[in-house]
């Protein structure tokens, strides 16, 4: 009986079997897997926010939620900007040549305008959020502190341009949302398609100002 | 009647190996007679285990897994629920025991070489044993959704986005979302609740049978059933039941009295097992002044902390941490001693031994405070002291002078 046995056909069919029930296996398996990617609801949650900065005074910030995320607008003071250029030898990136920034943004002040800053508020570290501290030279931070962020969870330090120095644990520079002005004081961030926006709009101005 | 109760016994053990297994794992089950104090925490970690399952049983009948309400529905628990508050500082209080009692159970098997041959799978599952309640302890912390819940996530979640090319990918599948959400705490609920406990009780039935296979280890690291009487038991085993359970009731007891006593006296310990700001609510906007795991995740932390960024990314940093919790895994295989028991080992590896105790404890302080440039540079020291346990072992296990082993065990 057993040298009757086909051995080729039995591994033939073995394998087919085998291949036809990893196919089987893959296509169930694929509901539980791909219920654990974001939802379509999840996904909806990132649209685009629009801020009103008219009423951020000179030398503070307004933190909003974008993607459930926190993003910063600054309006710098002009001295605040005259600092930025001033520490270009303690920072890990002073000229953002990691792509942290859409192309509109990689300049010195790392924004559309230059007083005002647009910024997602967590750090390229862990994901902690950073806290403002604009003061130059407080006790806690040291003398050469420009102005910037500390971040509370690991000690990383940003600017006033958002850009991380060297030495701490963060590896780059905060990241810049995608943003444009709709109007000379109303932003939209998350969306910088100019397309999406009614024509003739002064939006264009407003971005490349 | 008791006769009865025999025909009964009788009838299953012709369906149902009742009796045999009894006698397997119980009345029959020989285990060194010169066990001590370090031998007490096997049976303590199943003791907080059937704690954490009956209570956590309880708290899901009164807690909501969303994000708008879980917070608060823990309140409830605390404040509303009659009793409530004993039941949630139970569970909080047996995450922490779980841990301090597993790190005793584990250094014990270090001290007495209970890796070696023939049990490194013993402690290979072990060691699953431990990632896997690592894992729980991780998610379960999400669920009371304070400030700590949520940053401690964001962080965790964060070290897997570091991984090179499918990182960011990986934490949102992890997430199912962009940031920690709702979606988050909903999975992580699912995960504390069903899925890794079940998983963790099938492995730890698997740690006992595989244990029963080889036998335990003893103070003395040699092999009992190397010497058998007459019977054919090992003359230096003594039957699990009822000598080794009358012990373990001893030490369950005193157990459950340390135990109480935090529940009831100092259930937030001071910060450590429940730490301060996780009694304000999520807030995905804001950090907390000071963040920091809770204690049992610290010594790999304070790793991943002294870790400078290289080449602009945080992997190495991630890598060492990884490699710090599953380095445990080669140890068998590691240590070249021809002694298994710290008792007859040489003067070397008890320095190493106690070089490591201090790295791992001194670790575990810094990774709960603030990262200054000193406390970096310390750890940076320590981590160092650390792995080097490990990896230098192959070598100094070598040429470690050991004393002779004793034929029979011996009582100190």
């Amino acid at each position: 009986m057993t040298e009757n046995v086909d051995q080729s056909k039995r591994r033939m069919l073995l394998a087919a079997t085998a291949a036809a029930g990893g196919v089987a296996a893959a296509g169930a398996g694929a509901p539980f897997v791909m219920s654990l990617m974001p939802s379509e609801r999840a996904k909806a949650a990132g649209a685009p926010v629009e801020v009103d900065i008219s009423a951020i005074e000179p030398g503070t910030m307004i933190s909003i939620e974008w993607q459930g995320k926190p993003v910063w607008i600054v309006r710098r003071t002009p001295e605040m900007l005259d600092l930025l250029a001033k520490h270009d030898g303690d920072l890990a990136d002073p000229s953002s040549s990691v792509p942290q920034q859409p192309e509109y943004c990689n300049n010195a002040t790392r924004s559309i305008k230059p007083e005002v800053l647009v910024v997602l508020g967590v750090c390229t570290h862990l994901g902690c959020s950073p806290t403002f501290r604009p003061e130059v030279s407080p006790a806690d931070l040291g003398a050469n502190w420009a102005g910037g962020w500390f971040c509370p969870c690991h000690g990383s330090r940003f600017d006033l341009a958002a850009r991380v120095f060297k030495g701490v644990p963060a590896p780059t520079n905060l990241i810049i949302p995608p943003h444009q002005y709709l109007s000379e004081t109303r932003l939209l961030v998350g969306d910088d398609d100019k397309s999406k926006l009614k024509g003739g709009q002064p939006a264009d101005k407003g971005a490349t100002a | 009647m008791m006769n009865l109760l025999k025909n009964l016994l009788a009838w299953v053990d012709e369906r149902f190996p009742l009796t045999s297994t009894w006698k397997a794992h119980a009345s029959e089950y020989y285990a060194p007679k010169n066990f001590n104090f370090w031998y007490f925490f096997g049976g303590l970690a199943l003791l907080v285990l059937v704690i954490q399952i009956v209570s956590g049983i309880f708290l899901t009948m009164n807690y909501k897994p969303d994000a708008l309400f879980a917070f608060a529905s823990v309140e409830y628990i605390m404040r509303d629920v009659q009793l409530g508050w004993i039941l949630r500082n139970i569970h909080s209080t047996g995450a922490s025991m779980f841990f301090i009692v597993i790190y005793l159970h584990m250094f014990r098997g270090l001290m007495y070489g209970s890796y070696r041959k023939p049990r490194e799978l013993l402690w290979i599952i072990g060691m699953i044993i431990y990632l896997a309640l690592m894992g729980e302890a991780f998610m379960g912390y999400l669920l009371p959704w304070g400030q700590m819940s949520f940053w401690g996530a964001q962080v965790i979640v964060n070290l897997f986005s570091s991984v090179p090319f499918v990182g960011q990918d990986l934490a949102i599948l992890i997430r199912g979302d962009f940031v920690v959400s709702d979606i988050t705490l909903n999975r992580f609920f699912a995960l504390h609740v069903v899925a890794i406990p079940l998983i963790l009780v099938l492995i730890i039935v698997a740690h006992l049978v595989a244990l029963h296979e080889v036998g335990s280890n003893n103070p003395d690291g040699i092999e009992i059933k190397k010497n058998k009487g007459p019977d054919g038991h090992p003359v230096d085993g003594i039957p699990f039941f009822p000598y080794m359970v009358v012990k373990d009731a001893v030490a369950a007891v005193a157990f459950l009295i340390v135990f109480v006593s935090v529940v009831f006296f100092a259930p937030d310990m001071g910060g450590y097992f429940l730490e301060y700001n996780n009694f304000v609510p999520a807030n995905p906007m804001k950090t907390p002044e000071h963040i920091a795991p809770v204690w049992y995740f610290t010594p790999y932390y304070a790793i991943l902390r002294a870790v400078p960024p290289l080449f602009g990314s945080q992997f190495p940093g991630v890598v060492a941490m990884g490699v710090a919790t599953v380095i445990f895994f080669a140890l068998p295989w590691l240590d070249r001693g021809q002694v298994k028991s710290i008792r007859y080992r040489g003067p070397i590896y008890k320095a190493f031994l106690a070089s490591f105790v201090v790295s791992f404890v001194g670790l575990g302080y810094l990774g709960l405070m603030p990262a200054t440039e000193l406390y970096t540079w310390i750890s940076r020291v320590l981590a160092v002291v650390y792995f080097a346990f490990f990896f230098l072992m192959p070598w100094y296990t070598k040429i470690d002078k050991c004393k002779p082993e004793p034929d029979r065990v011996t009582s100190k």
